[in-house]
């Protein structure tokens, strides 16, 4: 059958410990063989990559992405949106549920996964926790993890109700899977459109509190504890774009409680601060809102501690007359697929010293092991061959223009990257060359 | 005094990354001193002028008055301002136009620009409207007011009020020291004030001292992010023991958003009355930007009285406008600004 060979790269698994010169064959999508340079020269592959001077790499994979599919395709599509995410490196995306009619029955999961969709990359989907992502009556968790649910979520809005919420854990606990949460107290951020503090006071805009973020991220691992003791189970919490020291304080501080917390943190919220929304700049508008930089710092502390697990874009496309508004009316969010590991690179491995097979984990590794892939996230023989080839050393600008989504909101346009994708292989298939 | 030929696409770059038209107004912090001086200088020559002359100026230029909000003064005194230019107005409000069948800012901007409209005052609800429009239109756009934002034609005017009024000032230049040793206090409902935020971002660099008053909730500690000359001070009495000028403001009751506030100890704390300001302040300038609620923020008596400074204000706001329109034409003496 399809062979594909990536010779001469260097192989970084961190799953797997590999971090040194190897050569990698593909076969019928899937990891074949991960051997010493050389060894795999008797193979006759359909197809060969070169990968020397360039890193090999478990394709990427974000646990955090909208593609608009059904309902706004004006903004995106599932196939330009794992197009853009092919382009950035990642192999699995995790879509959210807040499409229209929001992903909360069996049916919209089957139709938003079917291969009529077109997606170049392997998709998957976080159905809505509860009907319409109302915040009011669960969906039904089981049919939808027989379906292929890798999570609930009413991402874009919190579960605010204390016993929706707690439902919610306990239902999804039972199943395996984690209740993932947009945390935000909307009793505290409304009419807000970005961060509270020096910034929003200058530029006259009502902003949110860190404490609009940390109390939900409080009051759900309060859940946690409770349920630990009155149902003997243990639910798992995913805090989606963590954005506050002070959640990340209480992430850290449940985890050593041994409570079952995970969060993400999205590449925007570390390296951007809210001096960024500039002149009422709405491409710098998203929720969680940038922060100040003290947050940032927090957040950069947390992905070199451990306290953040992985690393999300929060893709989140927009047309360009929705963001073409005043500020306050422009809708949340930014693209992120083609940005996310530039940026990683620079600020993480260039700027704060962390290994290049630490950001490859928090890209990977740490996002399967979250939703459960446990055939995807590492090279390890058998894996589906999801892999990414990409050049560490390839200082580059992003273009907008250039993108592969539908949008263009993005407050990268023409930023710095660091680390540039050559090849995006999903289950054996080139889906791009750069 | 010669007409330039205005070109929509000729702009300045601003932080690096965003161009609006060179006449615009859109923050006082996009303005040198220089600049505020030759408004300055300008406004004066204007008042000067005989109205031959100055309805001359802007003869057959069109103007678009682009109004979100309610507004008295400041529509007023631009729309006449305008008018003794020689410039034709039109008045575009959010009641009476598309804008309530849901017709963006952009596409209103464009229209008005396609119907020949050569500036665009704005009054917009939103915080960085005119940003938006002026990016969009290309167009020169005078912020007349923007959501909690900035209100910048009101802190030029409130300057020149204070250069006019107090004793041994300049009103025609603008130095680092035009108000050197001079005390403003501004008292109220900051949180929601354009006027407070453009005033405190200009009279600092005008040599003021500018104390921010008023409770938490209307006053957060945030302000202090405003920049270097700018303090908070809890205390209205303390306050006025160091004022050579009060500036008061109403409450803003339709930006509370919720915010529960108690009238009767916010007077007893706040409301600046003639017992105040005998005790306090004896000899301090009294402005207010209007609109005025006596009886709370400001009484009667003081609103009245000698101290009082706020007819001044209003009719410098047609001297000081008539001028930014001058400028966002590059015309009367700031030919360099479009140029």
């Amino acid at each position: 059958m399809s062979d594909l060979l990536i010779l001469n790269g260097r192989v970084i698994d961190p799953a797997n410990r590999v971090d040194e010169a190897r050569d990698l064959l593909l076969r019928d999508g899937k990891v074949a063989a991960v051997e010493k340079p050389g060894s795999l020269k008797d193979v006759e592959a359909a197809e060969t990559i070169d990968a020397a001077g360039l890193v090999v790499a478990p394709g990427l994979i974000d646990v955090h992405v909208h593609l608009r599919e059904p309902g706004q395709t004006y903004k995106e599509t599932i196939a330009t949106g794992t197009a853009a995410a092919a382009a950035g490196g990642f192999t699995t995306v995790v879509a959210m549920p807040n499409t229209l009619p929001v992903n909360d029955s069996v049916a919209g999961l089957e139709w938003m996964l079917a291969p009529e969709r077109g997606a170049v990359v392997k998709l998957f989907a976080m159905p809505a926790a509860t009907l319409g992502s109302m915040g009011a009556t669960l969906t039904d968790f089981a049919a939808l993890h027989a379906a292929g649910a890798l999570g609930f979520t009413d991402d874009g809005k919190p579960v605010l109700e204390d016993e929706i919420m707690r439902a919610a854990l306990i239902a999804a606990a039972r199943l395996g899977v984690p209740v993932s949460q947009h945390a935000e107290d909307t009793h505290l951020t409304g009419g807000c459109s970005m961060n509270a503090g020096p910034v929003a006071f200058r530029l006259g805009l009502r902003g949110m509190t860190v404490e609009a973020e940390s109390r939900i991220v409080e009051r759900d691992i309060r859940l946690l504890r409770e349920i630990e003791k009155s149902e003997g189970l243990h639910p798992h919490l995913h805090v989606q774009h963590v954005s506050t020291g002070r959640a990340l304080e209480a992430i850290r501080e449940a985890r050593q409680q041994g409570l079952h917390v995970t969060c993400e943190a999205a590449p925007h919220h570390f390296t951007l601060t809210d001096e960024a929304v500039g002149d009422y700049d709405t491409n710098a508008k998203m929720n969680p809102p940038l922060r100040a930089e003290a947050d940032r710092q927090a957040v950069l502390s947390g992905l070199a501690d451990g306290t953040v697990d992985c690393i999300a874009t929060d893709h989140a496309p927009h047309a360009a007359h929705e963001k073409e508004q005043e500020f306050e009316r422009a809708p949340n969010g930014i693209t992120g697929l083609e940005t996310a590991l530039g940026l990683a690179l620079r600020v993480l491995h260039k700027g704060q010293g962390l290994a290049l097979g630490r950001i490859i984990a928090l890209m990977s590794a740490a996002p399967a092991g979250i939703v459960s892939l446990a055939d995807r996230g590492s090279l390890k023989t058998g894996n589906w061959g999801d892999v990414v080839v990409f050049d560490p050393a390839a200082e580059w600008s992003f273009a907008a223009k250039d993108s592969r989504s539908k949008s263009r909101n993005t407050p990268f346009d023409g930023a710095a990257m660091s680390g540039r994708v050559k090849a995006t292989i999903s289950e054996g298939r080139v889906v791009f060359r750069g | 005094m010669t007409q330039a030929s205005q070109d929509p696409k000729q702009a300045t770059k601003l932080n690096g990354r965003r161009a609006y038209a060179g006449g615009s107004l859109l923050s006082v912090t996009h303005l040198s001193l220089e600049q505020v001086s030759g408004i300055l200088n300008v406004t004066v020559q204007l008042e000067r002028m005989d109205h031959a002359e100055r309805s001359r100026m802007l003869a057959g230029r069109r103007i678009a008055l682009l109004f979100y909000e309610s507004s008295t003064r400041t529509r007023t005194s631009f729309e006449l301002a305008a008018k003794s230019l020689g410039a034709t107005t039109t008045l575009v409000s959010d009641k009476s136009s598309s804008i309530e069948k849901g017709e963006s800012l952009k596409d209103t901007g464009l229209t008005l620009r396609a119907l020949g409209a050569e500036a665009i005052i704005l009054r917009h609800p939103s915080s960085g409207a005119p940003f938006l429009l002026a990016r969009e239109t290309g167009l020169p756009i005078l912020n007349a007011g923007d959501g909690m934002h900035e209100h910048p034609s009101q802190a030029l005017l409130d300057a020149r009020t204070m250069l006019m009024r107090l004793p041994g000032r300049d009103a025609t230049v603008a130095t680092a020291k035009s108000l050197e040793g001079v005390t403003v206090v501004i008292t109220g409902d900051i949180l929601h004030s354009r006027v407070a935020r453009s005033n405190a971002l200009l009279l600092p660099r005008l040599g003021a001292k500018v104390l921010l008053c008023g409770p938490e909730p209307l006053l957060p500690a945030s302000a202090l992010g405003l920049g270097p000359g700018v303090e908070i001070v809890r205390d209205f009495d303390e306050a006025l023991g160091r004022a050579q000028v009060l500036m008061m403001l109403r409450i803003q009751k339709e930006r509370l958003a919720g915010l529960e506030l108690d009238l009767a100890d916010y007077i007893a704390r706040y409301q600046l009355n003639g017992e105040r300001l005998a005790a306090g302040a004896p000899d301090a300038l009294v402005l207010h930007p209007g609109p005025m609620i006596r009886g709370l923020e400001i009484t009667g008596d003081v609103a009245d009285g000698p101290n009082s400074a706020i007819e001044r204000q209003v009719s410098n706001g047609l001297a000081v406008r008539s001028a930014l329109l001058l400028r966002a034409f590059g015309v009367g003496g700031f030919e360099s600004v479009i140029a």
